[in-house]
């Protein structure tokens, strides 16, 4: 594998870090580099540190590591906060002129470049610019060609004027002479372009864009982070292709809005985090028993309650499960890449439609806000399918009528679907209802009818379990003894961290599950493998726990839940010291 | 539609189950009436209700329609209308369900201006749990929960829909029939949100707002000196709290609805077997 090279730009919240971090992130990913980005960042506007990570190389890149090798300083606690990853012959970019990092200490062995950031901005056109500065030098520390970063820069500008374009493309050439000129270090790196074409999109944007080919026409939202992402992604691009986006008064509004417009026959979303699932949980039921096909996105984030909300957490397995009072079935899935966002998106619409039921759609923050490259093949708008089930029109509708002329939604069937009738269907008129009810959708408290509901409601999982394929993504050697376990986000860190054992003559065998509910059968993998380990970024292990329950044995557990991802190099390390335990034992 | 569609379309088979004299039977009729009036058939209409005695309202008509969780009947119609636009959509709820469990979503469904049709049916109690105070019963009214009554001011919705900038507010009777059914239609005509509270009076729990007192007590606009298009005259009788009004209070006639504010007009149910046309578009947005 090639080396990689990490980069990144910190400083307090309002100093356009997100936007400079974005831009270099562009400049990469058309030099056809690979990247993968990752944020942290707190809940506030201005102040509090903040900071925008790159890894970058020729070769894949799906994961974040200890490692920084350019730190763009805008203040002294940016140097605090990255001290374990940044290592001998680093290089710190700093403004010396700025007040509050004149007395900045570089850590020993480091390399300081300080560069007059602001005043050459402004002599470029002003002081805005500074970061566009800063980026000029790193490129010239990192040999990346400016070229690639004037394309990005245009991207970003273009709407603004020739004018400001060219401003900024003056700013990195000040800042790449300026280093050019006033350092005569040997830096090591030399970032090589190729002829890639490359998309860069986080999972948030590959979700929107799933909903959009999925022939979502239809989104009601309320904001909160870290799901905010899909509805902006939404606003302004559903509407070219006939649809719209609702910022609803709060999530029991939005919930509600996309139930109706379900109800009206569209395809209709709703995306929130872990608070928003607790106030939509009630109309969940709801959806659920009068068997409306919605998608409803999760995208979580550490809780409970406000808990740390820029931080990342698998925590809602449980309530996306078992939430809500009263039994009834959803699926729930869970993308593991952010490619895969794309996918389980287009999947869970199909889904939700075939079986006429929710599907939860859950990613999480490090997911949601981070992003990398892939080949625009990837994402081929001709391989969507949609699915849209059992729809019957004014001509097929005459077969599902009661004995009294009545249209029947909840028919009771063999493979437990029901005919589904939009309004406007001649002779569909029926009401959907929370009550129990019965083929007609009339309340009834009848014993047999209540069963017999139920039973059909139910009946849908098994259909879905005989007619899908629910099978996990698979890597690693599959005949290691050791079987890793795990789902959402943590596939890309897996894989890496499966490579470095790899290296280190550890066989590993991963199974990365993208489906909660229903899930694939693991009893057999589990049975073939003398240790198997699930990692997931929670404190109880809750797949751990349903796998345990599945496959009637006990399993090894690495969990994380500081609010931090896992880091590949990190993970290979927890999973070797699992093992070792586990041969002690 | 076909023009041989009769209010008795919109009854299902099912036997209501409200007390007998129950004022919701009157509120309910005069929105089948009104619904075969203007143009319509039950295979394009589409009903929301939400919950208490109200809320059976969903059982009992014959239409498209959806009975919802409490206070959400609004965002569902919302959403019904933006979906379908070719749908016409009336939301019936009561007192409870629309001005205190769901307050906050009446506020937002004014503001939107979608154009649909809400029915409060309002007897200022709740019915269905047997006898407590809604946010419209008044000061003084002895319940099981307010046994020296709520002695806060009820909610004046009309006020609240004009603060929250309405375009259509209206008051009516369930026993004046003829009345409710013209003021319940002149609310689907109008162009945007068009809001109806119907005095419809409990008869077991409430002993105070009845029939006779709403009889002894109701001014009609018609016949007063009231220009509905003027939002001065609409303050002055929403703010008039010695009398009780029916009529059209208030209704701008230059109001645009939602979908043309927003250009939401697409039937949203039709959709092709696969990505939309120029879905790779989107892709390239991330080159």
């Amino acid at each position: 594998m090639a080396a990689d090279f990490n980069w990144a730009v910190g400083g307090e919240a309002g100093d356009g870090i997100d936007s400079t971090g974005k831009i270099f992130a562009q400049a990469l990913s058309r030099a056809g580099r690979h990247v993968f980005t990752s944020k942290d960042f707190a809940s506030r506007i201005r102040g509090g540190y903040t900071a925008y990570k790159v890894r970058t190389s020729v070769d894949k890149v799906q994961s974040v590591v200890d490692r920084l090798d350019v730190l763009i300083a805008l203040t002294p606690r940016t140097i605090e906060e990255n001290l374990d990853e940044l290592h001998e012959g680093s290089v710190i970019i700093y403004d010396g002129e700025r007040t509050t990092m004149q007395d900045v200490e570089i850590p020993e062995g480091m390399i300081g470049l300080d560069v007059p950031l602001k005043s050459l901005a402004e002599e470029a056109g002003g002081a805005i610019m500074r970061n566009v500065v800063a980026l000029g030098a790193a490129c010239e520390v990192a040999e990346f060609p400016i070229e690639n970063l004037d394309s990005a820069l245009e991207k970003r500008f273009k709407d603004k004027g020739q004018k400001l374009v060219d401003n900024n493309k003056e700013a990195a050439r000040a800042g790449r002479s300026y280093v050019a000129d006033e350092y005569d270090h040997e830096f090591d790196y030399d970032l090589e372009t190729t002829d890639e074409d490359y998309v860069l999109l986080n999972g948030d944007e590959a979700i929107g864009m799933g909903a959009i080919a999925a022939g979502c026409r239809f989104y009601a939202g309320y904001p909160i982070t870290p799901a905010t992402d899909v509805m902006t992604y939404l606003t302004g691009r559903i509407d070219r292709y006939g649809g719209h986006v609702v910022q609803a008064e709060d999530e029991l509004s939005a919930i509600n809005m996309a139930l109706g417009a379900a109800r009206g026959g569209a395809r209709a979303m709703t995306a929130t985090s872990g608070p928003g699932i607790d106030l939509m949980t009630e109309t969940f039921g709801l959806i659920a028993t009068s068997e409306t096909p919605l998608v409803i996105c999760n995208v979580m984030r550490s809780g409970p309650s406000t808990g740390m909300p820029t931080k990342q957490e698998q925590g809602d397995l449980n309530q996306m499960l078992y939430g809500g009072h009263g039994e009834v079935p959803r699926f729930v899935l869970a993308p593991t890449t952010i490619a895969e966002c794309f996918w389980k998106t287009v999947e869970a619409f199909n889904l939700a439609e075939k079986y006429q039921l929710p599907v939860y759609l859950t990613a999480d923050l490090s997911m949601a806000v981070t992003e990398q490259t892939f080949s625009p093949e990837t994402f081929d708008m001709d391989e969507v399918e949609i699915d849209r089930g059992k729809v019957v029109d004014e001509t097929t509708i005459d077969d599902h009528m009661s004995d009294s002329g009545g249209f029947q939604p909840h028919e009771i069937t063999d493979d437990g679907v029901s005919p589904r009738a939009f309004p406007g269907t001649a002779d569909g008129a029926h009401m959907s209802t929370g009550l129990e009810h019965d083929e007609q959708g009339r309340r009834t408290e009848d014993t047999e009818m209540r069963v017999e509901q139920v039973d059909k409601r139910n009946r849908k999982v098994e259909t879905a379990r005989e007619r899908e394929d629910w099978s996990p993504r698979e890597f690693g050697d599959e005949d290691a003894d050791t079987l890793v376990i795990t789902w959402g986000s943590n596939e890309g860190a897996l894989a890496e961290a499966v490579e470095m054992l790899d290296d280190e003559g550890q066989d590993v065998r991963v199974l990365s599950v993208p489906y909660i509910f229903p899930r694939p059968d693991l009893s057999a993998d589990v049975a073939a493998a003398e240790t198997t380990v699930v990692v997931e970024c929670n404190e109880r292990g809750q797949f751990a726990d349903l796998v345990e329950h599945d496959v009637l044995e006990r399993v090894d557990r690495v969990n994380k839940y500081n609010g931090v991802r896992f880091k590949a190099d990190e993970l290979a390390a927890e999973i070797k010291a699992t093992l070792a335990e586990g041969v002690e034992a | 539609m076909s023009s041989d569609i009769r209010f008795t379309d919109f009854k299902s088979d099912k036997q209501p189950t409200w007390c007998p004299g129950c004022g919701d039977f009157g509120t309910m009729n005069g929105m089948m009436k009104g619904l075969a009036e203007t143009g319509n058939d039950p295979d394009n209409t589409f009903v929301v209700a939400g919950i208490g005695c109200s809320g059976k309202i969903g059982t009992y008509m014959h239409s498209y329609a959806l009975h919802g969780v409490h206070g959400r009947a609004l965002p569902v119609g919302t959403g019904v209308k933006m979906a379908r636009p070719d749908i016409e959509v009336m939301v019936a709820g009561g007192d409870g369900d629309g001005y205190s469990i769901g307050a906050g979503h009446f506020v937002h469904a004014v503001r939107r201006n979608v154009d649909m049709t809400y029915v409060v049916m309002d007897n200022r109690i709740y019915g269905l749990t047997k006898g407590q105070a809604s946010p419209t019963s008044r000061e003084d009214f002895e319940t099981s929960t307010s046994p020296e009554g709520p002695k806060q001011p009820p909610v004046n919705p009309h006020a609240l829909a004009l603060a929250s900038g309405a375009t259509f507010i209206a008051q009516s009777f369930s026993s004046d029939a003829l009345r409710h059914q013209e003021i319940i239609q002149e609310a689907i005509e109008h162009d945007g949100f068009g809001f109806v509270n119907v005095y419809s009076p409990c008869v077991t729990f409430n002993d105070v707002d009845t029939y006779d007192y709403f009889r002894d007590s109701l001014v009609d606009l018609k016949e007063e000196d009231h220009d509905p298009t003027s939002r001065e005259d609409a303050k002055d009788v929403i703010l008039d709290n010695e009398k009780e009004h029916q009529g059209v209070i208030y209704k701008d006639e230059s109001s645009v609805p939602y979908h043309e504010q927003h250009g939401v007009d697409e039937d949203m149910s039709v959709l092709p077997d696969g990505a939309p046309e120029s879905a790779t578009d989107l892709v390239r947005e991330f080159y």
